[in-house]
């Protein structure tokens, strides 16, 4: 990664500026970046928040060197703005599970969106939206994803760190197992016989779950070789209905392709 | 027992010992005999770890849990360096090694045959480590003397138990009616002396000790090569007879494969593994780019920063990961290190959540190549 700070987007010698954007979510992963209480300041220091509506309403015109997009694409209007999001930024990073995953809302993906609207709102004709919620990578191409739902501060900080250095971000693509490891925690789904997500999820949150005796719900979606067939078959082995493993793997990060692909063939099992 | 822990803390050392937590025996900060699981034994097959009472059991019934010396001695996460900016130069600060000496009562034989693999890894070649050094120099083991196997237990196997026979400072041997204890060091016979109510036994004691070691071992083989109850898992065995070459011979076997359409690739067998010492260690910076860190945290071949080259990740596949797991853990760690890198411990059979089970995965590479 080259270093953010040698050339900026704007041809000036000023600081490298940050946009944050919002399509379809719930502000949760912009609030991790205000949530950095004691790096926000020396965030401020060295860089310049151009553009991040929920934390000041002046608002800089790009280009911008960093932007962080929050969110799915569920209209077109949203399809349109991260094209021009795309065109305005250097380094485009997508946080959390909407925007890396297409997030909860992409559980429409397995229903009829018509119907939903028909029995929602009074006035079905003012709403426009599209069939599917996706990730932003489905639109334009992106230059790193941070997972999570929400994302973790600390990760954040250490990508704008490590953007400003111009190096790689340490943000690992093994499983939560290790983090539980790491932190001691027995292992709930060999002790307990709790049907956890860990071992096919991506490390990230330092393993919370898991440490409260409660399985891992996905949030940071698949690890790098996940392997969801093989540890759903043991589940259902030793008694968890297949139907709860359906809605275990169809969470926030339900329709990342892995996760998808399982939660699919599983449903199909069921059926046929 | 309270008398010993007494002494170890009287003498300066930080105590831990096995203690039921989360629905296992782990070990933690121990202050009184209160603490220890009585009366607990564990029942442990491929994947599957479950506590249960039972009425004979007694303090040290349990086997082997998920932690072992390995957290103790080689942290998990642990800052080797950091490094401050301060008027136009970088100025080093060293790591410190001021913690209390650790003494830890509870490790088994295995347990003890681990910690002098991981001895020859961190202590016994070019490179010292400072920080394991530092903590293996003071650490105090006060070992026990196994009287029951879980079905995943092979030490037979591997001639690592179940009797400890060096490598401790203290071992105990849980009677029926009194511990016995073996004097292994000068400091252990220093602490011993130093135990309220301690009075050397009769022979007697020290035969009835050695005979239900003897005994377990003799219930171990043939427990491992006679059926099992119904519904009872058969204890597990590892034929070692020219294993090295016998996996090195079979690098392209159709079994890596198959395999892998079980693993996980989630890295638990590598993290419960006693002897498995491999980290990642990075520079890790503040956002003033002012205060560096230098950290070294537990990594493992089954991650894609592992194999990580120039040229991007050299073992893509789960297969090829499994692979190198078994393959060093059992063949190359003899070329390396002189000694197998498994002592029977069981644990990544246990911990691992599908239960994959290295001496099957063994066994079924000897079966084709017969």
């Amino acid at each position: 990664m080259s270093k953010i700070s040698e050339q900026h987007a704007t041809g000036s010698t000023s600081k490298p500026t940050l946009a944050v954007f919002k399509f379809a979510s719930c502000y949760g992963c912009q609030l991790s970046l205000l949530d950095a209480e004691d790096e926000l300041l020396a965030i401020a220091h060295q860089i310049e928040i151009a553009y991040f509506l929920e934390a000041r309403t002046r608002a800089l015109e790009g280009p911008y060197d960093i932007g962080l997009v929050e969110g799915s694409i569920t209209t077109e209007h949203d399809a349109e703005r991260i094209r021009e999001i795309r065109r305005q930024c250097r380094f485009l990073v997508t946080i959390g599970a909407c925007a890396t995953a297409g997030g909860i809302q992409a559980l429409r993906n397995w229903s009829d969106v018509g119907e939903f609207i028909q029995q929602v709102y009074a006035t079905p004709g003012y709403i426009s939206t599209l069939a599917t919620s996706t990730a932003i990578t489905d639109h334009v191409p992106v230059d790193f994803e941070l997972r999570g739902c929400p994302i973790n501060t600390a990760q954040l900080v250490e990508l704008i760190t490590s953007l400003l250095i111009g190096r790689t971000p340490r943000v690992p693509n093994y499983s939560v197992c290790i983090e539980c490891k790491l932190r001691g925690t027995v292992c709930v789904a060999v002790a307990q016989g709790i049907s956890c997500l860990g071992p096919v999820t991506q490390a990230g949150c330092g393993a919370i779950c898991p440490s409260f005796n409660r399985e891992c719900f996905g949030c940071y979606g698949p690890q790098e070789l996940a392997n969801v067939t093989s540890l759903c078959e043991r589940y259902e082995e030793r008694g968890e209905p297949r139907d709860h493993l359906v809605r275990l793997v169809r969470n926030f990060n339900g329709y990342a392709p892995a996760f998808r692909a399982a939660g699919d063939a599983l449903e199909e099992e069921s059926h046929g | 027992m309270q008398g010993l822990i007494d002494a170890l803390k009287e003498d300066g050392y930080r105590v831990i010992g096995p203690q039921v937590a989360d629905g296992a025996v782990v070990y933690d900060e121990l202050e009184s005999l209160e603490q220890l699981p009585l009366g607990v034994i564990d029942e442990q097959d491929g994947g599957v770890y479950r506590l249960a009472r039972r009425q004979d059991a007694g303090y040290f019934d349990h086997v082997v849990g998920p932690h072992s010396l390995k957290r103790y001695l080689f942290p998990p996460q642990e800052t080797l360096q950091q490094l401050q900016l301060k008027d136009g130069g970088w100025r080093v600060e060293p790591q410190q090694f001021d913690e209390p000496p650790l003494a830890v009562i509870g490790p088994r034989s295995c347990d003890l045959h681990a910690m002098a693999i991981q001895d020859r890894v961190f202590l016994e070649g070019p490179y010292v480590d400072p920080g394991y050094r530092a903590r293996r120099e003071g650490l105090f083991v006060v070992s026990v003397q196994c009287r029951r196997a879980a079905a995943t237990c092979f030490c037979h196997s591997m001639k690592t138990g179940p009797r400890a026979d060096h490598g401790f400072d203290l071992a105990l041997s849980e009677l029926d009616d009194c511990f016995a204890i073996e004097v292994g060091s000068e400091r252990g016979g220093r602490i011993l002396a130093a135990v309220d109510g301690w009075k050397p036994g009769a022979p007697t004691i020290v035969d009835r000790a050695n005979d239900q070691s003897s005994q377990l071992e003799r219930s171990m083989e043939q427990r491992s090569t006679t059926e099992a109850a119904p519904g009872a898992p058969k204890l597990r065995q590892l034929d070692t007879q020219d294993l090295r070459d016998l996996l090195l011979n079979n690098l392209d076997h159709p079994r890596w494969e198959q395999v892998a359409d079980r693993c996980l690739a989630c890295a638990n067998c590598t993290m419960v593994c006693p002897t498995c010492f491999c980290s990642s260690v990075s520079e890790v910076s503040d956002l003033t780019n002012e205060h560096v860190r230098r950290e070294r945290t537990w990594t493992s071949c089954f991650t894609a920063e592992h194999s990580f080259l120039t040229s991007g990740v050299v073992r893509n596949s789960t297969a090829a990961r499994y692979r190198q797991w078994l393959t060093h853990k059992l063949s190359t760690w003899i070329d390396q290190f002189d000694s197998s890198g498994c002592v029977g411990c069981g644990r990544c059979i246990t911990w691992c959540p599908v239960g994959i089970d290295l001496t099957e995965e063994v066994a079924a590479i000897r079966e084709t190549t017969k």
